[in-house]
């Protein structure tokens, strides 16, 4: 589905990305492990075109794509989520979802508004409501809705858990199982190991722009000295 | 004033300002969504005007002929707008914000030429409206049918541009894109394709706007500067971005202007006040006074921040030394070699370099930047005249003052414009300018109005063309020594840090705005000077030492050279006058000829003269090492 083959990306002069490689097959909820300043947002930014990667491979779909520009992969049904969430906060909820619709895919499922108020029922409340006037939670809701509006086959999560309460914590991890039901793969950045333990099938870990880890879950679980050396804090 | 010519005098205003609302109304919302500061906005609108004039002509002075016409010169220019998009903006779209401006202004000198070609230089009076040329009597007073009809339109225009961007995807996509186009490109829209649309509605409007005002002003190639001045006004006093802030501002403007001249020559306490004199200044003045009240507007927000920011600017080298005193040896020997020609040239850049590395002190390494430059320049000239000329002081004495007069200008404009920053900041300096500007132009009795002052020539031992060329070398070359010694002393250094990150400078305890007042002043100070040496040299000055093109042409050094580096405004001085007047002895349309040269170094070297031919520089010696 997706694969990233030894991928460099600078910001500036500073060499961020140092040759990562991952993948993540149909289906399946891939995380990205790392603590701050690792390189995991820059990574799915690299993906996306968002940072323009200096070397290496993307392949999604079967399609090279790390040379073309960030509509183009979208179009390709390459969902980005960013960290920050950055809703159009001069727009209504309805508003944001129209910007990010696009016509549907034969590879992937097609959302509609009423759908995604049915796997997100609080903003099916809210729909003429500023973006700029919801809580972190709704607005964390209202990003991956927008998203979803593009008919992703793969989406790409930047810290979907982070400052949020947990009893919204617990929701966004149930929304990305539903999201592997419907047939999506997603490739998630976090630094919250639960709740990457709670959604992900495998998990990389990376650290100083380079990927020091990759395997399930559950051999994760089992190595403490990995746990302590990469993630803890 | 009776109720009567109240009324009337209100009507007026609304039916000026409909056209006004149109063009700023476009430019804003090419701001909003590419955050290019569009100055052929208002050279649209001049092809506008042109274009209904040449199209009622083809098609007939008739009221189908006549709305015909309008419409499609206004679709005309929409079309001109898209080719600027595509040919030129799009490419430059990552390139430093200053640079696209550069080549909007390219675009500005290479319309005003195609315009002289196609219409030539004479004004062209359009016919009145068919159908709509009679008066309708309102309170005992006539007003032209065509005037009502405007003041509808433009209410009519604003609904529906208001229903455009709320009730349609393509609305919604281009608010999206004025807070954050990056990631509505992530979400799958083609960016070139919105902003290509955009430029073309935002074209359409200036179009129009142009082309309803065939019956009320005559075509002429002064136009795209005048209403380029105009909608920055109303878009700065509503608010950028704000399309009904666009309109409250044409409406007030509009009715200001109109009142101005309705009430004429009124006679105060014993003193007479000229109010349609103040015709030319009273959207400067307002817009001043709004600023300072609401610095983002009467209906605007704060800036978002731009996520494509640019990279932060790479720090100034010095030049050393030995290519200084290298450079000086040549400037002292060339008039030994050279005719008088070349003397008199040599003489022009030399003033033209010390303004422009005054402002690129204050647009590069502080931070601001103006688009009113020529407001210390012009000022320094006319008190060097003045003082020379009215007050009878010694030239020596008036040349030396005259810097000392526009640095005091500079500390009243400066005060208002470092409260602001950005393209406000921006906008204000160019207020200031054309409230300079006018003054001088309007006070016949004092200044010679726009005939400006004669007969200021240097004292008899400075006379000769090549003493004179030393004694501007000398006063210039010290000015731009001064303020390149300063970018490096603490307070240049404090000033960058200001530009870098203003809250970070403020938080270890830099005066950030009392430094930025202080810099103003300096360079006010030496574009001053450079105004003085150059009205001595010239023996005359006039009203365009002021004028917007002097403060543009300034821009265009600076950017030309790249505003990066720290010899780029010298250069940028030198080549931009020695080509203006190479090519100006060649042709009639030396501004194409500009506009085109501009145009291609903008898209071959985005970093300016200087700047491009140091990244090859460096390449070269990348490969060979």
């Amino acid at each position: 589905m997706l694969a990233v083959r030894d991928l460099h990306a600078f910001y500036g002069r500073a060499h961020i990305l140092q040759g990562v490689s991952f993948e993540a097959q149909p289906g399946e909820v891939v995380a990205l492990l790392g603590r701050n300043g690792a390189g995991k947002s820059t990574a799915l930014k690299a993906i996306m075109g968002l940072v323009p990667p200096a070397e290496g491979e993307v392949t999604f779909a079967g399609q090279r794509i790390e040379r073309l520009p960030p509509y183009r992969i979208a179009r390709l049904g390459l969902g980005y989520v960013p960290e920050e969430r950055r809703i159009f906060t001069e727009l209504s909820v309805m508003e944001n979802l129209e910007v990010g619709r696009q016509p549907g895919r034969s590879d992937a499922p097609v959302w509609t508004e009423d759908k995604l108020f049915a796997l997100f029922p609080n903003l099916a409340g809210m729909r003429d409501r500023p973006g700029g006037r919801m809580s972190g939670g709704e607005q964390q809701m209202l990003t991956i809705a927008r998203t979803l509006m593009g008919n992703p086959s793969c989406v790409l999560l930047d810290e979907p858990s982070e400052g949020l309460a947990p009893i919204i914590v617990e929701q966004m991890a149930h929304s990305i199982r539903m999201l592997k039901g419907e047939g999506l793969s997603v490739l998630l950045c976090e630094q919250n190991l639960h709740f990457s333990q709670a959604v992900a099938d495998r998990a990389y870990i990376i650290e100083k722009g380079q990927i020091r880890f990759g395997g399930t879950m559950a051999e994760l679980a089992s190595d403490a000295s990995l746990r302590e050396q990469y993630l803890s804090v | 004033m009776s109720l009567a010519s109240i009324i009337i005098q209100l009507l007026n205003g609304l039916a000026a300002a409909s056209s006004l609302f149109l063009v700023s109304a476009g430019l804003s919302l090419i701001f909003g969504v590419t955050r290019i500061v569009n100055f052929a906005h208002g050279s649209l609108y001049m092809l506008g005007l042109y274009g209904a004039y040449s199209l009622i002509e083809a098609l007939g002075r008739t009221p189908i002929g006549f709305w015909s016409a309008v419409i499609l010169a206004a679709l005309a220019v929409g079309l001109v707008g898209v080719v600027i998009e595509v040919l030129v903006l799009r490419r430059i779209y990552r390139a430093p914000e200053l640079f696209q401006l550069l080549a909007t202004f390219a675009v500005v000198l290479v319309i005003k030429d195609a315009a002289l070609f196609t219409w030539g230089a004479e004004d062209l009076v359009g016919p009145r409206a068919p159908g709509l040329s009679m008066a309708v009597e309102i309170l005992g007073k006539r007003i032209p049918a065509y005037d009502l009809l405007l003041i509808v339109i433009g209410p009519v225009v604003l609904a529906a541009i208001w229903l455009l961007l709320t009730r349609t995807r393509w609305g919604a996509l281009v608010r999206a894109a004025t807070q954050d186009r990056e990631m509505v490109g992530a979400l799958g829209v083609d960016q070139a394709k919105l902003f290509t649309s955009v430029f073309f509605v935002g074209s359409v409007l200036a179009g129009l706007g142009g082309a309803l005002q065939i019956p009320r002003e005559p075509a002429n190639l002064d136009l795209d500067l005048a209403v380029i001045a105009d909608a920055f006004v109303i878009t700065v006093v509503g608010g950028l971005g704000s399309i009904g802030g666009a309109f409250l501002a044409a409406v007030i403007i509009g009715v200001a202007k109109a009142f101005c001249i309705g009430i004429g020559t009124v006679t105060w306490f014993g003193f007479e006040v000229s109010f349609s004199k103040l015709t030319l200044v009273v959207e400067f003045l307002i817009m001043a006074v709004v600023l300072v009240a609401r610095p983002y507007g009467l209906l605007g927000k704060p800036q978002a921040v731009q996520r494509l920011a640019a990279d932060p600017a790479p720090p100034l080298t010095a030049p050393t030394w030995k290519v200084a005193l290298v450079w000086l040896v040549l400037m002292l020997a060339v008039p030994q070699f050279a005719d008088r020609y070349i003397t008199i040239m040599l003489t022009d850049i030399v003033c033209f370099a010390l303004f422009a590395v005054s402002l690129h002190f204050i647009m590069g390494p502080a931070g601001m930047v103006s688009f009113g430059h020529a407001a210390y320049f012009g000022l320094g000239a006319y008190a060097g005249g003045l003082l020379f000329k009215r007050a009878g002081l010694p030239m020596e004495a008036a040349l030396l003052l005259a810097p000392l007069c526009a640095g005091a200008f500079a500390v009243v404009y400066g005060w208002f414009c470092v409260r602001l920053s950005g393209v406000y900041l921006a906008m204000l300096t160019l207020a200031f300018a054309q409230i300079s500007w006018s003054i001088v132009f309007q006070w016949d009795s004092f200044t010679g109005g726009s005939n400006g002052v004669f007969g200021i020539w240097p004292s008899a031992w400075l006379a000769g063309k090549t003493t004179y060329y030393y004694l501007a070398l000398a006063c210039c070359g010290s000015g731009i020594a001064l303020l390149w010694r300063v970018l490096f002393s603490p307070f240049g250094a404090a000033l960058r840090a200001g530009r870098d990150s203003p809250l970070r400078a403020e938080a270890i305890g830099i005066d950030l705005r009392g430094f930025q007042w202080a810099a103003f002043v300096l360079v006010g100070t030496l574009a001053g000077l450079a105004g003085s040496v150059y009205a001595f040299s010239k023996g005359s000055i006039s009203p365009s030492t002021i004028s917007i093109s002097q403060s543009t042409d300034g821009l265009i050094m600076v950017l030309l050279g790249g505003v990066e580096t720290l010899t780029g405004p010298v250069v940028g001085a030198a080549v931009y006058t020695w080509v203006r007047d190479a090519v100006a002895r060649h042709t009639e349309f030396w501004r194409a000829v500009m506009g085109g040269i501009i145009l291609l170094i903008v898209l071959l070297f985005p970093q300016g003269l200087v700047g491009g031919l140091k990244a090859l520089f460096f390449r070269w010696r990348e490969q060979r090492a």
